[in-house]
């Protein structure tokens, strides 16, 4: 039988302010297929999405729809293609009700009115077409992440999509919810509706997906049946190198414990968490999104207020009640979200690098702007900082170097321990590489690393000693010689090893 | 890289274009009514802006750390009110200013303090407290003017250092020591912070609620200081003197290139959007434009010159 492309780019360009997002990429879509784009972080997948649903305009090549050249210059005129994109973040009005948010802006209407009873009944039909029982009447507010997926999706049949993008749709599900996801990509098949997976996981991939295409820095590397390829291969190609030369070789000496938390608590999302820090140590904090890790270690760090816990430092009970005693103890903290707690994108980058000790900068209580520069240089050199200049405000420093910033801040304020949550997330292969080099040194300088990573790469990669959290407890704990995919996927669904 | 090079010379253009609108508006005026340019009358524009370009610097603050006070135009009142009530009563002039500031500063406090611990938005805080202030002025007073004080009181107002006013050395001894704190203290450094990312400037170890409280209570101050001095010049208390003030200083500082949204803000900036608002408000007087059309023109410019800045910003 003879493939029917229903999409295609054809040498798709798109630049912005002095970086190249994609170069010529091209590769096809069948029709009625899920295909799966892949590729890390800043490879180049969301702004080719962003092309296709008319959020971005490309700088050249051509798209073609069903081998007819189209020109997408916004979001309308693609959904008008049947075009529809499920976002990570999801864009639903949280206020409304289900109906209203699938049927925005094009309300049924009855005299020139609202017709609320046709659009609830329309919206109940919409949601039962893919399996969804839910009331279209309620608010979205009051509904979970992977039900509000849903509404999307919903959203997206109403519209005729025959194009679906699922940007990973998969990220903050729970397993269950995964399992109902892919009964609605089922359903969605049925309808002859081709869809565009993008995930980094590597199982879902295989299990519901028929075929892929990977892109790497922008460029396209591969694509073909996922039939015929191995789980190595489709990495290799998505790194670019074999895995072995991701982690640097370690030669840290772990010492003495320095830290010890005991019963760590907060009421919500860290039930009684102990656990124990050496000195040099990289100790990995792995479980699933929502075990409880970052709250755990927010906890230690002071920036939880209900939080309850017995915390030694050296032999020494101490009492952390703010971010401000963590830090003066010599414990740093890089946040999960770097945008939203981590920078502040509009200062520049020497006022984000003194931030967390000023004092540093500081002569006789003033504030000494040749002392500040003078440390912002050193480790603008030292973390390999790409940066026109230390004045630079963080917002036009890529994701790596705005992470070496954060980086450099915590570095700055002279911690024993650091804690570095999701230091890699949304950053490109090569600014990873090097992130891991500057924590496998500072571990062999002696200092103790935390490191909360949900890419169980990086934690088998570089961890010395692995505790794994599920629902808020530490599920289990695993030593260098037992890292393993499955080890730590058992204790991060809440099995045990035996 | 070049292109990130071309970026930075781009703000500092941006830097640039208010002194370029200062420029422009003080050739055009030279030239259209040469007595705009004469000493005499440049001095009387700083002594005009002094008040509100001595509250701009407090709103400044408020407004770089993201938040608002919309009540230092009634705690200007306060003060002068508090002022001339004290001297009348037979205090001296140091402990009757004093008594002023320290009132404004204590509501400052009040303001901070109640935003940042109850948790209720600066806007609505502070929207609150200029009715309040505004409404134990006119208690206070009965709503009459406090007059009849002591010949000593005009000096701050209306007097001379040399060929310089007092406001006007009043407010450039305020400006330098906020651009220090500013630009010179943890705590100036933080305010960016907190304005800029909040969460951030938390998990940074900012003491962001102290530093919150502290910087409304500047604003109480720096409220209490142009109230003084305002009384001072009016030589009375007035009732309803710095009636609308709030806005002016929020005028300043976004012609001055303050971002409401917080995290941007420069004090200089803050104190040429209230000399351009001075010289436009001088302008048209030496022009017989009427006062009612000077309010349309004033607000256009508001808008014109935060426009231009946004589109500027945005490009």
């Amino acid at each position: 039988m003879e493939k029917k492309w229903i999409l295609e780019f054809q040498n798709i360009s798109k630049s912005f302010v002095g970086v190249k997002a994609l170069t010529k990429v091209s590769f096809r879509v069948e029709e009625g297929e899920v295909h799966a784009l892949l590729g890390e972080n800043g490879a180049g997948k969301s702004t080719l999405m962003k092309i296709l649903s008319g959020a971005y305009t490309r700088d050249e090549g051509t798209i073609l729809l069903d081998g007819k050249e189209i020109q997408i210059k916004n979001t309308k005129e693609s959904e008008r293609l049947g075009i529809s994109i499920i976002y990570q973040e999801l864009n639903l009005i949280p206020e409304l009700s289900v109906a209203e948010n699938i049927y925005l802006d094009r309300q049924p209407k009855k005299k020139g009115r609202i017709d609320w009873k046709g659009m609830n009944e329309a919206a109940q039909k919409m949601l039962e077409s893919i399996d969804m029982m839910m009331d279209p009447k309620v608010k979205v507010s009051s509904l979970s992440v992977a039900q509000r997926q849903m509404v999307e999706i919903a959203k997206a049949v109403s519209l005729n999509a025959r194009l679906v993008i699922m940007d990973e749709p998969t990220s903050a599900l729970t397993e269950g919810e995964t399992k109902k996801l892919f009964q609605v990509i089922e359903s969605l098949k049925k309808k002859g509706i081709t869809i565009i997976y993008i995930s980094h996981r590597m199982d879902e991939i295989f299990k519901i997906c028929d075929s892929y295409t990977i892109l790497r820095d922008g460029q396209f590397i591969s694509s073909g049946s996922l039939h015929d390829v191995t789980i190595d291969q489709i990495i290799e190609d998505m790194v670019g190198r074999p895995l072995m030369q991701v982690f640097p070789e370690k030669n840290n000496k772990i010492g003495e414990v320095i830290l010890e938390v005991r019963d760590m608590n907060n009421g919500k999302e860290v039930k009684g968490v102990s656990f124990t820090l050496r000195k040099g140590e990289i100790l990995g904090f792995a479980g699933l999104v929502g075990a409880g890790r970052s709250e755990t270690l927010k906890a230690v760090f002071g920036a939880d207020r209900r939080a309850k816990g017995e915390i030694i430092l050296n032999g020494k009970k101490i009492n952390i009640r703010s971010p401000k005693d963590a830090i003066r103890y010599g414990i740093g903290f890089l946040p999960e979200d770097r945008k939203k707690e981590g920078l502040v994108v509009g200062l520049s980058v020497l006022d984000n690098v003194v931030m967390a000790k000023t004092e540093n900068a500081m002569t006789k209580g003033i504030f000494s702007a040749k002392k500040a520069k003078e440390i912002c240089t050193r480790y603008i050199k030292d973390l390999l900082i790409k940066t026109p200049s230390e004045y630079q405000a963080a917002k036009f420093l890529s994701g790596g170097n705005q992470q070496k910033v954060v980086l450099a801040k915590w570095l700055n304020s002279e911690p024993q321990i650091i804690v570095l949550d999701e230091p890699t997330r949304g950053i490109d292969v090569n600014a990873k590489m090097e992130i891991y080099n500057i924590i496998v040194k500072l571990a062999e300088e002696g200092k103790s690393i935390i490191l909360i990573s949900s890419e169980m790469q990086e934690i088998i990669g570089l961890c010395d000693h692995v505790n794994v959290m599920f629902e808020g407890r530490i599920s289990g704990e695993l030593n260098r010689e037992e890292l393993s995919q499955e080890g730590i996927m058992k204790f991060a669904t809440g099995g045990s090893l035996e | 890289m070049k292109e990130k090079g071309k970026q930075i010379k781009k703000q500092n253009w941006n830097d640039l274009a208010i002194f370029f609108i200062l420029l422009v508006l003080i050739i055009i005026l030279a030239i259209i009514r040469p007595v705009f340019l004469t000493p005499n009358n440049i001095l009387n524009i700083m002594r005009q802006v002094s008040v509100v370009a001595i509250i701009g610097i407090g709103m400044s603050y408020v407004l770089i750390s993201a938040e608002i006070d919309l009540s230092v135009g009634s705690l200007a009142a306060l003060a002068g009110i508090a002022a001339t009530m004290a001297l009348k009563s037979g205090m001296g002039m140091g402990i009757s200013m004093t008594i002023a500031v320290v009132i404004t500063v204590f509501c400052g406090l009040l303001n901070g303090a109640i935003h940042t611990f109850v948790k209720i938005p600066s806007f609505i805080v502070t929207m609150g407290m200029l009715n309040i202030a505004r409404g134990i002025v006119l208690v206070m007073t009965n709503s009459y003017p406090v007059t009849g004080l002591p010949d000593s009181f005009k000096m701050l107002g209306r007097g001379y250092i040399g060929f310089v006013p007092i406001p006007v050395v009043v407010m450039i001894v305020c400006y330098v020591i906020g651009y220090f704190v500013l630009k010179y203290t943890k705590f100036g450094r933080s305010i960016y912070a907190i304005g800029g990312n909040i969460e951030a400037a938390k998990l940074s170890g900012i003491p962001v609620s102290r530093n919150k409280v502290l910087i409304h209570t500047i604003s109480g101050l720096t409220a209490g200081i142009a109230g003084v001095v305002l009384a001072s010049r009016l030589f009375s208390g007035q009732p309803s003197a710095g009636n609308g003030l709030e806005l002016d200083a929020i005028a300043a500082c976004v012609i001055g290139g303050t971002s409401t949204a917080g995290g941007v803000g420069r004090l200089w900036g803050t104190l040429l959007g209230a000399l351009i608002m001075g010289i436009i408000t001088n302008g048209m007087n030496l022009m017989n434009i009427s006062t009612n059309w000077q309010l349309i023109i004033q607000g256009i410019i508001i808008i014109v010159a935060v426009g231009l800045d946004r589109i500027k910003s945005s490009n």
